[in-house]
């Protein structure tokens, strides 16, 4: 039990509870320093629990705090080491939410470990019972901390520089059907797609050594695919074959026999984990060798808006462990995706400098300090007929990923590939000239229709094919139209 | 037909075009530079500068004019406009298209070298390669 000081207070070094407030967890008085880590969290807290004490309850449970008073804070700079919650907003529109902001010291977390910033972070304290829900929304990154992170191996403009491909988004295709191909006629999708004018193409994140297709069978068949599409194009390709296995070792021997054979990409699935993530990306650096992630499993976390993290704070850790490539929505395909959150995602993970901005879901102005930025990946459910839309969202440091829109193609894959590449340049071509993508965007493919019958036919094969669904996952505030 | 380059998949752009392209990339404030070589190999990073990027040019019918001159001077070789971007976390080559092709693309062969565990060593050779710069393209 708490006991109190002569002057009414309470003792905060009695031994028993108190509340995480009184334990100094909740210091509205606290101005955040430059090197501190800040989290914004969406909190719903149980009823009768205030939010300022959520807030506090947050902040500690994410950092030093554990259930009752210990004396041994006293022996340390225990103040320090106490994360903040500093602001409590209300959420508009929404009476049981409230945005907790939390600061941290930097010296809780060890310098270049994601593991260790997201056990503090989202360790215990998304269990926590005071709370009935709690989404981690956005993180300031000081500049002091990131950098500590490697980063990109390569990085956007190592990797234009790399395919020698520039001023249009790259576009890339996952092989389908995702599961059961041999691996020669694995390859074969490969050959087509590439020859018929894709960059890349891809393994889809659950391809990784079953029994209808062992790992090293895909790779060499794939080789073979790459180097003669390259030797019809004249362009340098590459296929993602994905690492993705049980352990570090075996992820290691795929990785080296892909660099081996010369192929200029690996992949991997965000299901790794950071540590596993983090490993792949400084051998990708050391080996010159394209690395690209699938966000396999983030929605289980990512896409309900009171509950989990939003994707732009995954955005952020990806970059700063490292990898080149990184999914982030597609607005107008078949999964999740509200235009300016994507929006936010996008910013978050090409640009130097992001301002807060409500609108897309940004929190804090974050600073990358030249940090490289990662390559966005719009992936499921798109066709040659959005591409003028892809663009005008998603913008041309992007690869748009058609899997079904190439291989579904009613001439063959190769024509599926030829009608992407075309649209894209068209549209590139356009814009540059001066017209308006948005609105002029399906006239600018019809006309380049004219001199390609592989988007004619996509067109008239997909061109009506939409994804309207609500997204489950907004901003809180809608801009004021001007 | 190597395809190489922004535009490689729409029909060949007239000068017209070409100029819209050069208008842009000179409003968006990068240098317009033209290269060209008669290797067309997929990795030859470097062809050959047609004079210094044009740093402070502000006229797309001027850069247009270079393309022109370069094409008279070289008219069987590979030729592609490059629009560098100085701006801070860019640094490089914003826009690259060809502007010229040889009237004939022999293409590449692709040499394999079979090796251990069924793993190949893979070689794309140029057919034209096999004569000396000047006697490339006819």
């Amino acid at each position: 039990m708490s006991t109190t000081t002569p002057n009414g207070e309470t003792d905060r070094w009695a031994a028993g509870v108190i509340s995480y407030k009184q334990m100094g967890y909740w210091r509205p008085d606290y101005e955040p320093s430059d090197t501190d880590i800040i989290a914004a969290f969406r909190v719903t807290p149980q009823k009768g629990v205030d939010p300022e004490e959520a807030g506090a309850a947050v902040a500690g449970e994410s950092s030093t705090a554990t259930w009752t008073v210990v004396w041994t804070d006293r022996l340390t700079d225990h103040t320090r080491y106490q994360g903040k919650c500093y602001r409590v907003d209300p959420v508009p529109g929404n009476p049981e939410q409230w945005i907790a902001y939390i600061a941290y010291d930097l010296d809780l977390f060890e310098e270049g470990s994601i593991a260790n910033l997201t056990s503090s972070i989202i360790g215990n304290v998304f269990g926590f019972k005071a709370l009935k829900a709690l989404r981690l929304e956005d993180m300031r990154i000081p500049v002091a901390y990131v950098k500590t992170f490697d980063g990109p191996p390569h990085g956007i403009v190592a990797e234009r520089e790399m395919l020698n491909k520039y001023g249009r988004p790259l576009i890339g295709c996952t092989v389908k059907p995702k599961l059961g191909l041999s691996a020669r006629n694995y390859g074969r999708v490969v050959y087509e797609g590439l020859r018929g004018g894709l960059d890349f193409t891809k393994d889809d994140e659950n391809i990784n050594s079953q029994p209808f297709m062992r790992w090293r069978e895909r790779f060499l068949y794939c080789m073979e695919a790459i180097e003669r599409a390259q030797e019809r194009t004249g362009e340098i390709k590459g296929h993602y074959m994905n690492v993705t296995a049980a352990s570090m070792e075996d992820m290691y021997e795929r990785a080296e026999f892909a660099k081996e054979l010369g192929n200029i990409i690996v992949m991997m699935d965000l299901t790794v984990g950071f540590t596993a993530m983090t490993s792949m990306s400084k051998w990708a650096r050391r080996n010159g060798v394209l690395l690209h992630l699938h966000r396999a499993g983030h929605g289980t976390y990512t896409r309900q808006k009171n509950h989990g993290i939003s994707f732009r704070v995954i955005a952020k850790w990806c970059r700063l462990l490292g990898v080149d490539h990184i999914h982030a929505g597609t607005v107008v395909g078949k999964l999740e995706g509200d235009p300016n959150m994507v929006a936010g995602y996008y910013d978050v993970l090409r640009d130097d400098f992001i301002p807060a901005n409500p609108a897309n879901g940004i929190y804090f102005d974050q600073h990358w300090a030249s940090m490289p930025g990662v390559m966005p990946v719009a992936s499921g459910g798109i066709h040659a007929g959005q591409t003028h839309q892809l663009i005008h969202y998603l913008g041309e440091d992007s690869i748009l990923q058609f899997g079904g829109g190439t291989i579904g193609h009613p001439m063959g894959i190769a024509a599926g590939g030829e009608a992407n590449r075309v649209a894209v340049e068209a549209c590139i071509k356009a814009r540059n000239e001066g017209r308006e993508l948005f609105t002029e965007g399906e006239q600018i493919l019809r006309d380049a229709a004219a001199h390609s019958p592989a988007l004619l036919a996509a067109l008239d094969t997909w061109g009506s094919v939409t994804f309207d669904y609500e997204s489950t996952d907004t901003a809180d505030v809608a801009p004021t139209p001007s | 037909m190597i395809t190489q380059g922004t535009f490689a998949f729409l029909p060949d752009l007239d000068d017209d075009e070409i100029e819209a392209q050069l208008r842009y990339a000179i409003d968006q404030g990068w240098a317009i530079s033209i290269e060209l070589t008669d290797d067309p190999h997929p990795r030859n990073i470097y062809w050959e500068l047609w004079g210094l990027p044009m740093f402070d040019l502000s006229d797309a019918g001027a850069a247009l004019q270079e393309v022109q001159a370069c094409r008279e001077a070289f008219p069987q070789q590979y030729i592609k406009v490059n629009a560098f971007d100085a701006s801070k976390g860019r640094e490089t080559i914003a826009l690259s298209f060809l502007v010229q092709r040889p009237a004939e693309e022999p293409g590449f062969r692709l040499d394999r070298q079979h090796g251990p565990g069924r793993t190949n060593h893979y070689v794309t050779h140029p057919y034209v390669a096999d004569r000396p710069h000047g006697e490339r393209y006819q």
